[in-house]
């Protein structure tokens, strides 16, 4: 396996690649407000990047600044190597599909795919031919003539994908792609999004708030909060290894637990709560000192609940009380109290019927929990 | 007492609604009345109608003020187009402030001090440089031109703002410089605003009287500034004759522009219907 | 290098579009300062410019009620005779009574007029809001009309109704409250009517736009907890209409005070308005200086309102 096969799905870990876009230190202030705070980012070329953040975290913002509608307070963007400052949005080799999807209300589906084109000054023939083959990928061709109000939402949404693909750019910037767009709807779209940026191997940047989304489309996430990347990394990656309680808290449902490091070494560590009567037992290692403030965190469909106290096994449980069921169909989550009156979460599937609706255990039942040594992880922030 | 609210409300909708018209219908009624003492009916007669189109007075002033009405309204549109393009899309720039400040004040100025400042601005000219050497048809445009901008701007400044930016970026995100995306986007969707602006300003500039009658010189007499010699010495028959032709003109006209539309509003209303019904 | 002088000197056109082409460039470059610069421009020289020729007006010599025509840039050569003159003027604004009284009256006129609109267009705006939307659009273009229609035709359409022999008087004789005709015309009363009839649009718009954005469902959400129809009128109507309401009344009040045609039509010689005795002191006495003061006073008058107008403007601007 030569070392090009081996990171092909994972440029990022290829200590030779070259990034496609690189941003150095970028920082973006309206008046004392900052937007951005220094943040340094790379992007390697077929990338499916996302930046996930609440609203005003500044990923718009840093999507903004690469389309060249904002410019940098300081840093620096390149993007194939060319640097970015001084190049207006309309030189640039990005395009951008936006959260309104912009298209010209006074032009007619094709005219608005052909834009781009004619502005480049591209051969008559050529755009026509270019128009047709992309409207044919999105499926639209029968709605050339239609102006965009007479499209529906996912119609418009097409429109806008296929008008700022046709100039065949080095990035495509996508903001809130899905956002107008209704679940059913969302959920087939992210998939059409996905094959349409593997079938052309443009490098996409995803703004989004939605972490479902976000999970489903990209090869990496980078998480934002107050103008700052939280955590940068695979989707696998941000949501079991998170590297801050922030993180672990915003993307899916979390238990932390305070404790302090009792026993640490090259493959464990070995935690006991401090409100809570736990003693925590991690299946690796970290450079920590012994006696530490740390959180552990278990996701609660890492966790067993069961009404029998696990056998022969003292670290990762804990007791407690049903305090609400919440039938979901698929699975059912329990929340349950714990003596320190601390109410944590359980998620378990319902594999089978439950029997005349009868659940695993009830209100007020006491109830066991508990997970294996390669659920839980350590935080130190 | 939803429905007794409801009916104090309707009830004062209507008497508004009456007062503000019941004087306009009586004027026009009034148009045919025989008799020369205009509040006395005397009988029906189309003679007062007949009687103004015999004065040679009424279409010098009627000419005048229409040449007056059209170059304003579309000096006042292209001023007014770049004041609100200037002042919603540049962001912060030298001056902003005092420029917002003069372009939205004559809207609430009182003609009185417009028309005599501008007098004396031009008479003071007229000292310096020689220009303008003759108050008239020059001056009173001038002065409509001034004052009519600021509507038009602040038309303009609305239409730009309810449109948001994102056409323009995405214009230039797909490579259109800024002339072009002026000329592309921007200019094409303004132009319902500007058609607008310039309909105001011609209205704006063909029912001004204080102002003209300031900046106005010997002979050059507006179609306002006749009406108001001949009515401030009393009720005229032939004015009233004068001021249906104009009301009904204005009307019609409101109410056509009213009802393309409301058409155009519907039809759009019936695309998006059927759009997500696809 | 030599080549390309030799070419261009041979094709002379290639000049000229140079040179068309050297402006182009500028336009793409400069074109934003173009934008700008015209209008503010043209504000400068016949917006703000005016009105420092008639403060310095203002400041000069009374006795110059000579010839229209007299030297201006003497009396801006002269500075020390304008500090001293200034007093003159002003003054003469201050210790004539009439003068006084007028902007006092101006000012009475306009407010009780302002008031009046309000009490009319404030349930009418709310009636127009909450109509169906067809009725809705034909109210509204019902109250836009008047804007387009004539103001002087207007107010002269009033002339016909007060009159002695005029239909108020008819119809008053007719229900038979008054036996002979009452004088209407040339009154405070006229004024009022007229002032409120050309103005109620002006007070009808801003508040039924302020009024569209506001959400019907809070009327149904303070009725949901309890709260009587007048209590959610003044606890929650008026409060988040109180831009409009202000707005209006600056579009209202502002004007107003300055009015020249409806005094001077249907208030005779009765009713003292500021704008009718500038107009007068102007084109009756031709005393420029006095008729600048009054202007400058005038504007003195109005500037509070008129800055607190911009910055209701600059406020709904921005909420938008």
């Amino acid at each position: 396996m030569s070392s090009q096969d081996e990171f092909e799905d994972q440029p990022w870990l290829d200590p030779d690649a070259v990034p496609f876009i690189s941003i150095r230190g970028v920082t973006k202030k309206f008046g004392d407000f900052v937007a951005v705070d220094s943040v340094d980012l790379d992007i390697y070329q077929g990338e499916l990047f996302c930046l996930l953040g609440g609203s005003g975290c500044g990923k718009t913002t840093l999507l903004r600044m690469l389309a060249g509608f904002e410019t940098p307070s300081s840093g620096s963007i390149f993007i194939d190597g060319v640097e970015m400052s001084n190049v207006p949005p309309y030189e640039r080799p990005v395009n951008m599909m936006f959260q309104s999807y912009a298209l010209f209300p006074h032009m007619n589906v094709e005219k608005n795919v052909a834009y781009g084109l004619k502005r480049d000054g591209v051969p008559k023939e050529e755009i026509n031919l270019r128009v047709a083959e992309m409207l044919s990928m999105v499926e639209l061709t029968d709605f050339s003539q239609r102006k965009p109000h007479q499209l529906s939402g996912g119609q418009r949404q097409r429109v806008a994908l296929a008008r700022a693909l046709i100039k065949r750019p080095k990035v495509l910037l996508l903001d809130e792609p899905l956002a107008a767009l209704d679940k059913r709807l969302r959920e087939q779209t992210q998939f059409e999004l996905m094959n349409i940026q593997e079938k052309l191997g443009v490098t996409f940047v995803v703004v989004t708030h939605d972490q479902e989304e976000a999970m489903t489309l990209s090869t990496r996430i980078a998480v934002m909060d107050a103008g700052e990347f939280e955590q940068i990394g695979s989707p696998t990656e941000i949501y079991e290894y998170p590297d801050s309680r922030m993180v672990a808290d915003f993307i899916g449902s979390i238990n932390m637990f305070e404790g302090r490091v009792t026993q640490n070494s090259s493959d464990h560590i070995s935690v006991s709560g401090s409100e809570e009567d736990i003693e925590f037992f991690v299946d690796y290692g970290m450079s920590i000192k012994d006696g530490n403030k740390v959180w552990v965190a278990v996701r609660p469909e890492k966790m067993r609940l069961s009404k029998e106290p696990p056998t022969a096994k003292k670290a990762n449980q804990i007791k407690g009380m049903v305090q609400d069921i919440g039938y979901l169909g698929d699975i059912s989550i329990y929340r349950i109290k714990l003596a320190s009156d601390r109410v944590i979460d359980v998620t378990v599937p319902n594999q089978i019927r439950p029997k005349d609706g009868k659940h695993v255990a009830y209100w007020e039942d006491e109830v066991y929990l508990d997970w294996d040594a390669a659920s839980a992880i350590v935080l130190t922030r | 007492m939803q429905k007794k609210r409801s009916t104090f409300l309707f009830s004062i909708l209507c008497f508004g609604m009456a007062f503000l018209y019941i004087p306009m219908l009586l004027l026009i009624v009034y148009s045919f009345n025989y008799s020369k003492i205009v509040p006395v009916w005397g009988g029906f007669s189309t003679r007062w109608y007949g009687k103004l189109f015999e004065s040679e007075e009424v279409w010098n002033a009627l000419t005048l003020s229409i040449k007056i009405a059209v170059v304003n309204a579309t000096f006042a549109t292209i001023l007014g187009s770049l004041a609100g393009l200037a002042l919603v899309r540049f962001g912060r720039f030298k001056g902003r402030t005092l420029f917002g400040g003069m372009i939205s004040a004559p809207l609430v100025m009182p003609e009185v001090i417009t028309g005599l400042s501008l007098l004396m601005l031009f008479i003071t000219l007229k000292e310096f440089l020689g220009w303008p050497d003759k108050r008239g048809f020059t001056t009173i445009t001038i002065a409509h031109i001034t004052f009519s901008m600021a509507y038009v701007a602040v038309i303009i400044q609305s239409r730009l703002t309810g449109m948001g930016i994102s056409l323009e970026e995405a214009a230039q995100d797909l490579g259109a410089r800024p002339l072009r995306v002026l000329g592309d986007i921007t200019l094409p969707l303004l132009a319902p605003g500007m058609m607008a602006g310039w309909l105001l300003a011609f209205t704006l500039s063909l029912d001004d009287l204080v102002i003209s009658s300031f900046v106005t010189g010997p002979g050059a007499n507006t179609l306002p500034m006749l009406i108001y010699s001949r009515v401030r010495l009393g009720l005229r028959p032939d004015i009233n004759a004068l001021a249906t032709i104009i009301i009904v003109t204005v009307a019609v006209g409101v109410l056509i522009s009213g009802w393309i539309m409301l058409r155009q509003q519907k039809q759009k209303q019936r695309d998006m219907q059927m759009a997500s019904a696809d | 290098m030599k080549q390309i002088t030799t070419l261009d000197r041979m094709k002379a056109p290639v000049m000229a579009r140079n040179w068309a082409s050297e402006l182009m460039g500028f336009l793409q470059t400069q074109w934003k300062a173009v934008v700008v610069f015209v209008p503010f421009f043209w504000l400068l020289v016949f917006f703000l410019a005016p009105f420092f020729i008639i403060l310095k007006i203002s400041l000069a010599e009374s006795l110059i009620a000579s010839p229209p025509f007299s030297p201006l840039f003497e009396w801006a050569e002269d500075g020390v005779m304008s500090i001293r003159i200034i007093f003159d003027n002003y003054s003469y604004l201050w210790e004539d009574e009439l003068y006084l009284n007028t902007y006092l009256s101006s000012l009475k006129i306009s407010t009780i007029s302002t008031v009046i609109c309000l009490l009319l267009g404030y349930p009418m705006a709310y009636a127009i809001v909450r109509s169906p939307p067809t009725t809705k659009n034909i109210l509204l273009m019902m109250v836009i009309l008047p804007f387009w229609t004539s103001f002087l035709l207007r107010v002269y359409a009033w002339m016909g109704l007060l009159a002695d022999q005029g239909l108020v008087n008819d119809f008053l004789i007719w229900a038979g409250f008054i036996e002979t005709p009452v004088r209407l015309m040339y009154s405070h009363f006229a004024v009022y009517v007229g002032i409120v009839y050309t103005y109620v649009p002006f007070m009808i718009l801003p508040l039924y736009a302020n009024m569209e954005k506001l959400d019907m469902e809070l009327h149904e959400a303070a009725a949901d907890l309890g709260s009587k129809p007048t209590t959610t009128f003044f606890t929650i109507t008026l409060p988040l209409t109180w831009p409009g309401i202000v707005a209006g009344s600056l579009l209202v009040f502002i004007p107003a005070t300055g009015e020249f045609v409806i005094p001077d039509l249907l208030g005779g010689g009765n009713v003292l308005m500021i704008g009718r005795v500038l107009f007068n002191e102007f084109h009756a006495n031709h005393d420029w200086p006095v008729a600048s003061a009054v202007a400058i006073a005038l504007l003195i008058l109005l500037v509070v309102p008129m800055m607190l107008y911009q910055r209701v403007q600059a406020k709904e601007t921005e909420s938008d």
